[in-house]
């Protein structure tokens, strides 16, 4: 193992996090913020309890999964692409560092900037609206479960993508409206019988659901399910991942 | 991953004084064809001795850049073999790369960064823990202790080059690659990197350059490879390919301009330049005779009375391009 160099690539990732404070934390605080005040002291006084939790607090997994996929994505995606952008993943390439430790790195970069976000939401929602978290273990277990499967996913993109317009398209086109429609405002039993079906399709819904659970002690689907469908995520990203290095796809001619 | 660095070490040679050092690269066989059909590489074969500094000369196109992307892990091989001090590239990479420093051609940095996080940051990326005075060391003898906390971006082109190289040095490579070095560098700067890339080879670095700049490899070279078409054509000593290939001109500035060439010195393989006023006289010093004893007698023959004469070795530049065009 290069430990040196997980420790330096690491590191200077969290440094452009830092360097880019504004970006990484405080536009999409300042966002949840935003979504508190409207969704949940706004209208969510006047919305009925769901599964017996109020509707302000009921929205909170919801929104820190939205800002965990949202922003898991991009910082991982950009982490990677950036490099091959300017030129400098010659280094990367050129070091003596296996395809395991620069993923460990890069993903391993994201997914902590990802976890601190996250808490910091649910620092921030407390501010807002009063809840309490049945599965504090289960919870953490989730959040840095999510971070580091869609960390992955957006390591994929940002390999795949040759330019710009390529590295917005996934977040912008897919992760934000399979959120929304994953549950993050509103529980899929409250959605028509077909609708519902469709979106048990939505892999979101699972993440959602889960995290969910670990608040309130209730989900959309079983637990066990929602774990399943996360860890598949997970390991579907992986074999993506080693089957990049193992063909050099986008980083070697 | 690969971890058999012991299949890889070069087998024991008996002690034979005459036998060269084994070469701290060695290419054996090589071939890259690109996704598009484009063979960038035919069947390469180079031995790079240890401590040498290497010339790798070649057109626009020739393969030198794919040559060394190869050594350095940037690109697949499609066929052949590469290792780096006894160590395969491929499946011992760790060790091999290790051992190496690369400074590409193009200036490839986070411009965001200063100069000593850079610098730094490509040690542990090498796998080699954080080592201030070295860092400092390396920035001094590049002159650019004074920008260590200068952001790349408000570097000059010259100080982005070096900061490059200062990345490549970082982790106290044994074989550095200088892709295009002195590319758009000026004439005050190139001086100084060559001082500075000749004090590494005094170090104990092997240095492999490529250039378009003959005048580079003439100066710095101990051996020049050409390469062209994906091929070496050619390594040679420097001084032996020049003393072979080379040819001398003898310049006869003359006190009566000629119209033209006498008659009788049509034997002589001559010139006339300057309006008349200049002869010139290519030999080759490797013939037996090189007729320049004749060409006086038979000047001082014709009356032709001259006020000066030079004599010029042809340079690299001369050698390389008549090289290039002979391949087909």
């Amino acid at each position: 193992m290069n430990l040196h160099a997980i420790r330096a690539i690491y590191l200077f990732e969290m440094a452009r996090a830092w360097r880019t404070l504004f970006q990484t934390i405080v536009s999409p605080v300042l966002t949840t913020t935003l979504y508190f005040v409207v969704f949940g002291a706004a209208i969510g006084s006047r919305m009925t309890e769901i599964d017996g939790v109020a509707f302000g607090a009921f929205i909170i997994p919801g929104l820190i999964m939205l800002s965990i996929l949202t922003q898991s994505v991009s910082n991982a995606s950009f982490g990677i692409y950036f490099p091959k952008f300017t030129g400098t993943i010659y280094e990367i390439l050129s070091a003596p560092i296996s395809a395991v430790e620069i993923v460990i790195s890069y993903v391993g970069a994201a997914a902590t900037k990802s976890v601190i976000l996250g808490l910091i939401i649910l620092v921030t929602a407390r501010v807002f609206v009063p809840y309490e978290i049945a599965h504090p273990a289960a919870m953490l277990a989730f959040l840095v479960l999510t971070a580091v499967s869609f960390s992955l996913f957006g390591f994929i993109i940002g390999i795949w993508a040759d330019n710009f317009e390529k590295l917005q398209f996934i977040p912008m086109l897919v992760i934000t409206p399979l959120t929304f429609l994953g549950g993050s405002f509103y529980s899929i039993d409250m959605l028509p019988e077909f609708w519902r079906t469709v979106s048990l399709f939505n892999p979101v819904v699972y993440l959602i659901s889960g995290f969910r659970w670990s608040f309130f002690g209730s989900g959309d689907v079983s637990i066990g399910i929602s774990l399943a469908m996360t860890l598949g995520f997970l390991a579907l990203c992986l074999i993506v991942i080693w089957r990049i290095f193992e063909t050099g796809y986008r980083l070697k001619a | 991953m690969p971890s058999d660095t012991l299949v890889q070490e070069p087998a024991a040679r008996p002690p034979d004084a005459a036998a060269p050092p084994p070469g701290i690269i060695s290419v054996q066989g090589l071939s890259k064809t690109y996704a598009g059909g484009f063979q960038a590489l035919k069947n390469v074969d180079l031995e790079i001795r240890r401590g040498e500094i290497f010339a790798l000369l070649g057109p626009n196109g020739a393969g030198k850049t794919t040559l060394i992307s190869a050594i350095c892990g940037l690109i697949n091989p499609t066929t052949g073999r590469i290792l780096a001090d006894g160590h395969d590239v491929v499946r011992d990479f760790r060790a091999a790369r290790k051992k190496i420093g690369l400074v590409p051609q193009e200036i490839s940095i986070d411009m965001f960064e200063t100069v000593w996080a850079t610098v730094s940051f490509s040690r542990g990326v090498f796998g080699k823990p954080p080592d201030p005075a070295h860092i400092e060391k390396v920035l001094k003898d590049l002159s650019l202790w004074d920008k260590k906390d200068a952001k790349l971006l408000a570097l000059s082109g010259g100080m982005k080059r070096r900061v490059m190289i200062a990345k490549a040095l970082s982790h106290e490579p044994q074989i550095l690659f200088l892709d295009e070095p002195t590319a758009g560098v000026d004439v005050e700067l190139r001086r100084g990197m060559w001082d500075m890339v000749r004090g590494l080879r005094a170090s104990g670095v092997t240095i492999i350059l490529t250039t378009h700049y003959i005048e580079e490899a003439e100066e710095m070279a101990d051996r020049v490879g050409v390469i062209d078409k994906g091929q070496i054509i050619l390594v040679e000593e420097k001084t032996a390919l020049m003393k072979k290939l080379g040819k001398k001109q003898l310049s006869l500035e003359l006190v009566e301009p000629l119209a033209r060439l006498p008659e009788a010195l049509a034997g002589y393989d001559l010139g006339l330049e300057n309006d008349g006023r200049r002869l010139v006289y290519a030999f080759d010093t490797q013939g037996e005779r090189t007729g320049v004893t004749r060409l006086l007698r038979d000047l001082d023959a014709l009356g032709l009375r001259f006020t000066d004469m030079d004599t010029k070795q042809s340079s690299l530049e001369e050698i390389f391009v008549s090289l290039v065009r002979k391949t087909p």
